[in-house]
C-alpha cells in the first residue's frame, strides 16, 4: 500500500517539503540542546519538568482517544465509524510517535536511554510507561494496516485482528491511566497527589482527542472529496460533548476538594495559576483564564444540539474546547505541579525559545507521520470507491 | 492462509517465545563474575544497619558557622558552583518557613524563625526517588544510605520531581566549567552534563574509616551513627532531646533529625 | 536458474569481500604494537597483560558496580595483593600517562570511553 504515496497532487508534496525543512530547523536547535545541556530550556532545579514532559502527556492522551472510535464500532457495532476508524488509529500512531520523541528531548542523557531496558524497574511508574507505549504503538500499527489491507481487497479483515482489537481498547485506557500514575503516585507535589488524576486524564484525552481529529476530517473534507459521514460527525460531537463534559466536573471537584478543605497544600498551586502569587499574575494565569472561557465557551455551543449540528460553529467550538484541554494539561499541570516549589517557594517557569522550537519539530515530525499515515488511508479509500463508481 | 504459511508462523513464534524466554531465565541469574580475583569490604570501613544524622541546630550561631561545613562538602566531592537557578546543591541553607513548611507558625519565636537550617539529602527509609528511577541509577544500599550511580543515570529528572526534600541537582551545564581547574579534590571524580546528583552521606569516606566531611568540620555539632544501635551517639542525643524530621507526614522516614 | 552465471559470479565476489580482513591478516604483517608506554618502574599490574589487555574494560565495570552497590571497595587479586577499587586513585596513579597509555591505544582501537568527563586524568599528561 506504500506506492499510495507516490501519486499525490504537487501540494501534497510541498507541505511534506515544508515540514521537513521545519524538521531540519529545529532539529539544529536540538542539536544545540545535545551540546549545551538543557541549560538551553527555560527549566530550573525547581522546576524540572516543563513543556517537553507536558506535551508527552498531553499526546498519550491524544493517542488514547482512539478507543472513541474503536470501541462503538468494534463493541456496539456501530457501522458509521467504519469509514473514519482507521484515521483514529493512525493519529494514535502519530500521537505515540510524538510522546516518544518528547521523552527523548527532555532526557538528559538520551543515548543512554536503552537503560530503561537493560535494567527493567518494576518498582518505576516509567518502565511500565514505555512498555505500554510501545504496545500500544504495535497494536495500532498492525491493526491499522491489516483493516485498511482487508479494506483494499474488500475482504472482512482476517479473524485474529479481532482479539487484538478488543486488546486495544483496554489498552488505551491502560497508557493514559499509566501516565497519570507518573505524576499521581509522588508524594509532596500537591497539585498531582490526586485520586481522580487518572480519570480527569481519561476525560480530557476523550473530548480533545477526538475533537483534534474531527477538525483535522473537516481539512481533509477541503482539501479531498473524502467525507466522514454526517451521522458519523454527529456521533463523534455528541462523545466529545459528554467527555468534556465530565472534565469539567472533575476539574470542579479538585477545586472544590482544594478550597473547602483549605489546606495549604492543596490550594496554593490552584490559587498560583489563576491568582499567581502576592498579587502578580504570572504569564499562566492569563492562558488558565483563557482556558476557562473557551471551556465554558465551547460547552455553550456544542451543548445545545442545534448549535453543535451547525458546520459553521462546530470548527469555532471545536477549536476553543481544543485550546482549553491543551492550556490545561499541556501547561498548568506540570507549572502547577511545581509551583509552589518542594520548599513552598515560589521558582518561576516559562519556556524558553529554544524549548518550544525543539517541541515545535516534535511536532512537525508527528504532522509528517500523520500526513504520510492518512495518505495512504485516503489513496485505498479513493481506490475502493472508484472501482463502485 | 495457505498452509506453509501458517506452520511457518507457528515455529517463528514458538521459537521466538523460547529465545526470549531463554534470554529471561539467563537474566534471572547473576552474572558470572568477570575478574578472577574476590571483592571484599575495606577492614577499616564504617559499617551500620541505618545509617543516621543528628543535627544540633542550637549550637549553631548563624549562618555563618554552616559555611565551613558546606564548603568542606563542596569541595571534597567537587561540587561546582553554578550562579543561577540551575544549579547544583549537595549541602545548603534555607530558612525554617521553608525548611519545616508544615510546622510553621506565626508566632513561632524569632530566633527559631530567622535562623538558616541546613539541607541535605534525608537517605530516607522508603525513598520516593528510588521508587520512581526507571533504571536503577538511584538506589538504596544495605546500611540506608541513597546513593547514585551516574554512569547508569538517562537524565529523567523523574527522582527529582518524586523528592519531596528538593535534595537532588541536575547538571545543566558542564559542571567542569564552574569548577577550578584543577579541580579542588583530585582524588574526586566530578559529574557530568545531564545526570542528576546528590549528597552520598559521604559512603565514599565511610568505605575508608572516615567520618561525613560535613560531621568532621561541625567538630561535633553534627552526629552521625548508627539509628539501629541504642548505644550510639545519634540515639543517644535524641533519647534525650527533643528532635524533628522535615515532612514527616510524607512516610518517607528521612534518616536526618533536627535538635531545635 | 534464472540468470545463473551473474548470480554465481555476485555469489563469490560477495563472499570474497566478506570474508578479506580474514584473508588479508592472513597474507599481512603481524599484530603492529600500538607503542604504548607502559608505567616506568612497575612490574606487575592487577591481573596478568592478557587479562588487563582483554578484559580491563569490563572489570572497570565490575568494579563499579561492587563498589556503588556493595561496597566492596578491596579487589583481592589472585596473586593475593589487595587493590582499592578506584579508576582515578588505583589505576590511574601507575598509569598516569593519559597520552601514551590509554589514549594511544584507545584511538588505535577506534574507541571513544567517556570515563573522563568525570574521572579526573592525572595532571600533566593532558
Amino acid at each position: 500500500m506504500l506506492e499510495k504515496l507516490l501519486d499525490g497532487p504537487k501540494t501534497f508534496y510541498m507541505w511534506l517539503l515544508f515540514l521537513l525543512v521545519v524538521i531540519a530547523g529545529c532539529g539544529l536547535v536540538y542539536l544545540d540542546q545535545l551540546y549545551n545541556g538543557l541549560s538551553v530550556t527555560g527549566l530550573s532545579r525547581d522546576v524540572s519538568w516543563g513543556l517537553y514532559i507536558s506535551q508527552f502527556t498531553y499526546f498519550v492522551g491524544v493517542a488514547a482517544s482512539a478507543v472513541m472510535l474503536v470501541l462503538p464500532t468494534y463493541f456496539h457495532h456501530y457501522k458509521k465509524f467504519k469509514r473514519m476508524i482507521i484515521f483514529g488509529e493512525f493519529m494514535a500512531v502519530a500521537a505515540v510517535v510524538m510522546c516518544a520523541l518528547f521523552i527523548v528531548v527532555d532526557l538528559g542523557q538520551p543515548q543512554r536511554m536503552l537503560n530503561v531496558m537493560l535494567h527493567p524497574s518494576p518498582n518505576s511508574v516509567m518502565f511500565y510507561d514505555m512498555m505500554v507505549l510501545i504496545g500500544y504503538l504495535g497494536l495500532n500499527i498492525i491493526i491499522g494496516w491489516v483493516t485498511l489491507e482487508a479494506e483494499r481487497h474488500e475482504i472482512d479483515p482476517p479473524k485474529w485482528i479481532k482479539p487484538l482489537i478488543y486488546l486495544s481498547i483496554l489498552w488505551a485506557f491502560s497508557i493514559h491511566t499509566v501516565t497519570a500514575f507518573l505524576y499521581a503516585g509522588i508524594p509532596g507535589r500537591h497539585y498531582w497527589l490526586t485520586a481522580i488524576m487518572a480519570a480527569r486524564f481519561l476525560s480530557s484525552a476523550f473530548c480533545s482527542g477526538p475533537a483534534i481529529l474531527l477538525l483535522l476530517m473537516m481539512v481533509l473534507r477541503r482539501l479531498t472529496s473524502f467525507d466522514p459521514g454526517k451521522e458519523a460527525v454527529k456521533t463523534l460531537t455528541t462523545i466529545i460533548v459528554y467527555a468534556m463534559c465530565i472534565n469539567v466536573f472533575f476539574y470542579l471537584l479538585e477545586i472544590f476538594t482544594a478550597f473547602y478543605s483549605g489546606i495549604p497544600g492543596h490550594e496554593e498551586p490552584i490559587h498560583f495559576l489563576f491568582f499567581g502569587h502576592e498579587g502578580h499574575l504570572t504569564w499562566v494565569s492569563y492562558w488558565m483564564w483563557g482556558a476557562v472561557i473557551m471551556a465554558f465557551a465551547s460547552l455553550a455551543l456544542l451543548i445545545p444540539p442545534k448549535m453543535r449540528e451547525n458546520a459553521n460553529v462546530l470548527p469555532i467550538a471545536l477549536i476553543m474546547l481544543v485550546l482549553a484541554s491543551w492550556i490545561d494539561k499541556g501547561l498548568g499541570l506540570l507549572v502547577a505541579g511545581f509551583t509552589p516549589n518542594m520548599f513552598e517557594a515560589f521558582t518561576p517557569y516559562m519556556p524558553s525559545a529554544k524549548e518550544i522550537a525543539v517541541a515545535l519539530g516534535v511536532y512537525a515530525i508527528g504532522a509528517l507521520v500523520l500526513s504520510l499515515l492518512w495518505k495512504i488511508a485516503l489513496g485505498v479509500k479513493m481506490e475502493v470507491n472508484h472501482m463502485h463508481d | 492462509m495457505n498452509k506453509s504459511r501458517r506452520s511457518f508462523l507457528k515455529v517463528a513464534g514458538f521459537s521466538a517465545f523460547a529465545l526470549t524466554s531463554g534470554m529471561a531465565a539467563l537474566s534471572g541469574v547473576a552474572q558470572a563474575q568477570i575478574a578472577p580475583g574476590k571483592y571484599e569490604r575495606a577492614a577499616n570501613a564504617l559499617h551500620a544497619k541505618r545509617w543516621g544524622m543528628v543535627i544540633d541546630t542550637r549550637q549553631f550561631k548563624g549562618p555563618e558557622d554552616y559555611k565551613p561545613l558546606i564548603q568542606a562538602c563542596h569541595s571534597f566531592h567537587n561540587v561546582p558552583h553554578i550562579p543561577d537557578n540551575q544549579d547544583i546543591k549537595w549541602l545548603w541553607l534555607d530558612s525554617y518557613a521553608h525548611v519545616f513548611p508544615d510546622d510553621m507558625n506565626a508566632h513561632l519565636n524569632t530566633h527559631t524563625r530567622e535562623s538558616m537550617y541546613p539541607l541535605l539529602c534525608n537517605h530516607c527509609t522508603n525513598p520516593p526517588c528510588v521508587r520512581v528511577c526507571p533504571t536503577q541509577a538511584t538506589y538504596k544500599m544495605d546500611d540506608g544510605i541513597v546513593a547514585m550511580d551516574y554512569h547508569r543515570c538517562i537524565g529523567c529528572r523523574f527522582c527529582m520531581a518524586g523528592c519531596p526534600y528538593g535534595a537532588r541537582s541536575f547538571n545543566f551545564k558542564d559542571p567542569r566549567k564552574f569548577l577550578a581547574n584543577p579541580v579542588p579534590n583530585p582524588e574526586y571524580p566530578t559529574r557530568m552534563i545531564g545526570v542528576v546528583e546528590k549528597c552520598t552521606f559521604c559512603a565514599e569516606r565511610l568505605a575508608v574509616g572516615q567520618m561525613p566531611a560535613c560531621v568532621e568540620a561541625a567538630n561535633g555539632k553534627i552526629l552521625f551513627g548508627d539509628l539501629e544501635d541504642p548505644n550510639s551517639t545519634v540515639r543517644q542525643a535524641l533519647a534525650t532531646n527533643y528532635s524533628i524530621r522535615r515532612k514527616p507526614s510524607l512516610g518517607t522516614q528521612p534518616g536526618v533529625y533536627y535538635l531545635i | 536458474m534464472y540468470n545463473a552465471k551473474a548470480v554465481i559470479v555476485g555469489i563469490v565476489i560477495f563472499v570474497a569481500l566478506f570474508t578479506s580482513p580474514f584473508w588479508l591478516s592472513m597474507m599481512g604483517q603481524d599484530y603492529k604494537s600500538t607503542g604504548i608506554e607502559l608505567p616506568k618502574g612497575e612490574k606487575e599490574c592487577i591481573e596478568d597483560v592478557q587479562f588487563m589487555r582483554d578484559q580491563h574494560m569490563r572489570l572497570l565495570n565490575e568494579w563499579r558496580d561492587e563498589a556503588l552497590r556493595k561496597e566492596n571497595r578491596v579487589y583481592v587479586a589472585t596473586s593475593g595483593k589487595k587493590w582499592n577499587i578506584s579508576l582515578q586513585n588505583t589505576c590511574l596513579k601507575c598509569h598516569s600517562n593519559y597520552k601514551e597509555f590509554c589514549e594511544k591505544c584507545h584511538t588505535a582501537n577506534g574507541v571513544d570511553p567517556y570515563c573522563w568527563t568525570c574521572h579526573i586524568i592525572p595532571q600533566g599528561s593532558k
